[in-house]
């Protein structure tokens, strides 16, 4: 490759679905791109032109439209287009035009048909017949994948490079201060071939070795050498490297064999960064329930709060780890009900033995298993039918708002809408209870179940589980039964709508309208849980996760074939940029929130962002017409 | 903007030259780049125009002191840049390069030690030019200098027509009335450097200073000036110099 091309190489790896190509692939499109320059309001592809090439966005911004002319979607730099046209030797169906004076790449249809034949991401992008959410997804779960993963997705930063002659003192002192533990020494003289290369000053160097600080420990101090002694002179003479695009399976192997922790990671000769055991070992999955046992070992509420940092740094491995949404949604309301339940046994070693059997439920997310590290906190209490408020109601008021406390001290927030077990409302006898859902279903008023739609996502905590599940069974039979009820629910469902998808720093609206930030969960997540309950509903399902009730609704025709699978490939990307944004958060010490500024949305996720919503859309408006309200009762 | 031209440029005659030439050359190879090139009319408009852009590396700006070391080429028309027939060349100066230059120019000495004389390439670069019409940003540089060392190795001048798209922006920025009355009123001159006229159009920054690039640069610099300025049947002999 050439070293000129480099510039328009790494332009290109910049985005997806480049940016998972092999080198050589890469080499190949950036020497055989041809280029063009489109003014502002030009049209770039015009109906029914033949499409020979796929278009990149260099720079600048294109709007892509509707046959009939109205807006279809508005990109930017590294958006491809005409690809779907390309790939059904097509003429053009989509017309395009400059939005602002734009460059053009032109990568040539054999070239993109090469590229599709031997690059299963690549094809999977590009593909409209193989949603690329799916792949998308699924790459998700393979990030684990030591097979899979290149080494240079591992690699973060530039290696620090000095020259041989520099002192083991300076080098040092470089070392500290670029916060590192390894070096890469440079020499001007011609040796080994093939670790030659020239920097972007077009100096020539040859790679000679790699010092680390065990080297300084063991070749400077533990043999006594002075301070001042040239770095090139504890080299050590064999050099262990790996490609940029090795697996890093194959960097482990090469670790191993070779007894080394540190590994050069070369882009052809030029080296690009150093792999150190640790980011191997970060790779590596281990969960830890430590957080769960340590929590019932908590003497008292007080020491129950001080573990709220350990609950946002488990959350925190968990993400880097590659857990998906079901595994962090489960794991993190697991750690919320341990708190609800040591909160509860707390208050009765308190309180005394409860004078009436009770089931303390948990409603909404904890419920559902699908809990977020920002979240407050649902809860209800169902006591026995024997309870007598006079008598009764003092000790479980208390116990309620024991729990309540206990739990906004540990990062569960009091409930806005006061759905908390220490509202008299929601501490009743099992009768009432089955009396408040039996009118919910059988008198639907689609503004009175606005409120209550969280009392459909219901599970026990602590106590006598038969109550909750009573209640669970009184749904499920009754629900299914109650076409008006699933026409209020289905309406609610689509209450809150997804936006268009993102453009630039902006997220667009339907409306063309740009907004700075988006509410993952109100314009995401949300909805869809709204969407999959009133199928699940639908379908007489006693599962309160939303994946499992994606299960039983798939046993059913309630869905055209394939949309199941589509809707949990959509809910579950929506559900991971939701917990990866808190992660970043967290490690950025700010306060997690479901909010998304766009600007640091990376450009795979926007693409795939902008799918989910656009399924998410096309659910709601299958809903609407799946469960018509009856027009006669 | 205003845009006044102050003078009517008189245009060069550029046919008869390259057929004079096409005859008189001794070199068989610039016999054949005068008579291709010679086949671009001025009224050609410049939508149908082969061009190819063309940018050096040189250890300096005097072509009697100095030399090339490189040499990118990219052809292009007015609706594609074709990256994959670019060429690339980098030339042993006859004289020893100097350091600082070198720096500059981010070639190395050793890069340089291996390559040919300009002589052995001159042929391949010659029927690359040939018959297509050379864009360069300041054509006062790779004019003389490729002029200079095609005399000293073949013993012929080599002159031919380019679109400089430097003094396209200087048309813009420095003769118009606009220009002449912010000269007046103090201001600085507007940048007329390749990076900062890109800039102007929109065109994103390369970072490196390479022959090719530079050469890459120059092509979607020209397409973007004839959009905004010009038009597709724009005749070329309004644009060449």
């Amino acid at each position: 490759m050439d070293i000129e091309l480099l510039e328009i190489r790494e332009q290109l790896a910049r985005f997806a679905p480049f940016d998972s190509l092999s080198d050589e692939h890469l080499d190949s499109v950036a020497g055989r791109i041809e280029v063009a320059y489109f003014k502002a309001g030009s049209d770039i592809l015009r109906l029914d032109d033949p499409v020979e090439d796929l278009y990149y966005i260099r720079s600048g911004a294109v709007e892509i439209y509707w046959r009939n002319g109205e807006l279809f979607n508005r990109l930017s730099e590294g958006d491809i287009f005409g690809h779907f046209s390309l790939l059904r030797n097509r003429k053009v169906r989509f017309p395009a035009k400059a939005l602002e004076d734009t460059l053009i790449y032109f990568i040539p249809g054999d070239v993109f048909h090469e590229l599709c034949e031997h690059d299963e991401h690549f094809a999977d992008f590009v593909e409209f017949g193989r949603p690329r959410l799916k792949a998308a997804v699924e790459e998700q779960h393979k990030s684990n994948d030591m097979m899979m993963t290149r080494v240079r997705k591992l690699v973060s930063r530039c290696p620090l490079m000095v020259e041989e002659s520099a002192s083991v003192q300076q080098v040092a002192r470089q070392m500290n201060e670029e916060n590192v533990s390894s070096a890469l020494v440079l020499s001007t003289d011609e040796g080994d071939p093939r670790y030659q290369f020239s920097d972007p000053n077009g100096q020539s160097w040859t790679l000679q070795g790699i010092v680390t600080d065990q080297d300084l420990r063991n070749r400077v101090l533990a043999e006594g050498r002075s301070v001042s002694t040239p770095v090139g002179e504890i080299v050590s003479s064999k050099l262990i490297s790996v490609q940029s695009d090795k697996s890093v399976h194959e960097a482990m192997l090469a670790m191993l064999r070779n007894n080394v922790h540190h590994l050069p990671v070369l882009y052809r000769r030029r080296p690009m960064g150093v792999l150190h055991l640790s980011d191997i070992i970060r790779y590596e999955t281990h969960s830890s329930l430590y957080l769960v046992s340590n929590i019932f070992h908590q003497p008292d509420a007080m020491g129950l709060a001080r573990l709220k940092p350990d609950v946002r740094e488990a959350f925190v491995r968990m993400v880097e780890e590659g857990a998906n949404s079901h595994m962090v949604g489960s794991a993190l309301s697991t750690i919320g009900r341990s708190f609800t339940r040591r909160l509860l046994e707390l208050a009765e070693e308190e309180l005394g033995p409860p004078p009436v059997p009770y089931c303390f439920m948990a409603l909404g997310s904890m419920a559902r298993n699908e809990q977020s590290i920002v979240t407050d906190q649902d809860n209800a209490l169902i006591l026995d039918d024997s309870f007598d408020p006079a008598r009764h109601d003092d000790y479980f008021a208390t116990l309620a708002k024991r729990v309540s406390d206990g739990l906004d001290a540990c990062g569960y927030p009091y409930c806005k809408g006061d759905v908390m077990a220490t509202n008299r409302q929601w501490r009743q006898p099992l009768s009432v209870w089955k009396g408040y859902f039996s009118d919910w279903i059988d008198q639907p008023r689609p503004e009175h179940l606005l409120h209550s739609s969280i009392f459909f996502d219901l599970d026990s905590v602590h106590g006598e589980e038969a109550f909750v599940e009573q209640l669970q069974d009184l749904v499920a039979s009754k629900a299914s039964q109650s076409p008006l009820f699933l026409a209020a629910m289905a309406r609610n469902a689509l209450g809150r709508t997804p936006p268009l998808g993102f453009f630039r720093t902006f997220v667009m609206e339907k409306d063309g309208k740009q907004n700075n930030t988006i509410n993952i969960k109100r314009r995401g997540t949300a909805p869809m849980v709204d969407l999959i309950r009133a199928h699940a509903l639908a379908c007489g399902s006693r599962a309160q996760n939303s994946f499992e009730r994606l299960d039983d609704i798939a046993n059913t025709q309630l869905l055209p074939a394939g949309t199941g699978d589509k809707i949990r490939y959509a809910f579950e990307f929506m559900s991971m940029v939701r917990i990866r944004h808190q992660a970043i958060d967290l490690q950025e010490d700010q306060e997690p929130d479901n909010n998304i500024a766009p600007s640091n949305v990376s450009d795979s996720e926007r693409h795939h962002l902008k799918d989910a919503f656009q399924l998410l859309s096309n659910a709601q408006k299958f809903l609407k017409f799946r469960y018509p309200m009856p027009s006669r009762r | 903007m205003l845009s006044l031209p102050m003078f009517k440029r008189p245009a060069p005659v550029w046919p008869d030259y390259l057929a004079r030439r096409a005859g008189e050359a001794r070199d068989p190879r610039l016999a054949e780049l005068f008579a291709a090139t010679s086949q671009l009319t001025p009224e050609m408009p410049i939508g149908e125009a082969p061009m190819v852009a063309m940018d050096m590396e040189t250890t300096g700006l005097d072509e009697r002191r100095h030399a090339i070391v490189s040499i990118g080429l990219v052809p292009f028309s007015l609706g594609r840049i074709r990256l994959a027939e670019r060429r690339y060349w980098v030339v042993r100066p006859p004289r020893p390069l100097v350091r600082q230059s070198v720096a500059f120019h981010r070639i190395t000495d050793s890069e340089i030690e291996h390559a040919p004389d300009l002589d052995e390439i001159l042929d391949a670069l010659l029927a690359a030019l040939a018959g297509r019409l050379v864009v360069v940003h300041y054509r006062h540089i790779e004019r003389p200098f490729l002029d200079a060392a095609v005399q000293a190795r073949r013993g012929e001048s080599l002159r031919f027509p380019m679109i400089d798209t430097m003094s396209l922006e200087a048309r813009i920025h420095r003769q118009s009335l606009w220009a002449r009355f912010r000269r007046w009123i103090g201001r600085p001159p507007v940048s007329i450097r390749l990076h900062n006229s890109r800039e102007r159009y929109g065109l994103p920054p390369y970072q490196s200073h390479h022959a090719l690039i530079d050469a890459l640069a120059t092509a979607e610099l020209l397409q973007a000036q004839i959009a905004a300025r010009h038009q597709p049947d724009t005749p070329i002999s309004q644009l060449w110099s």
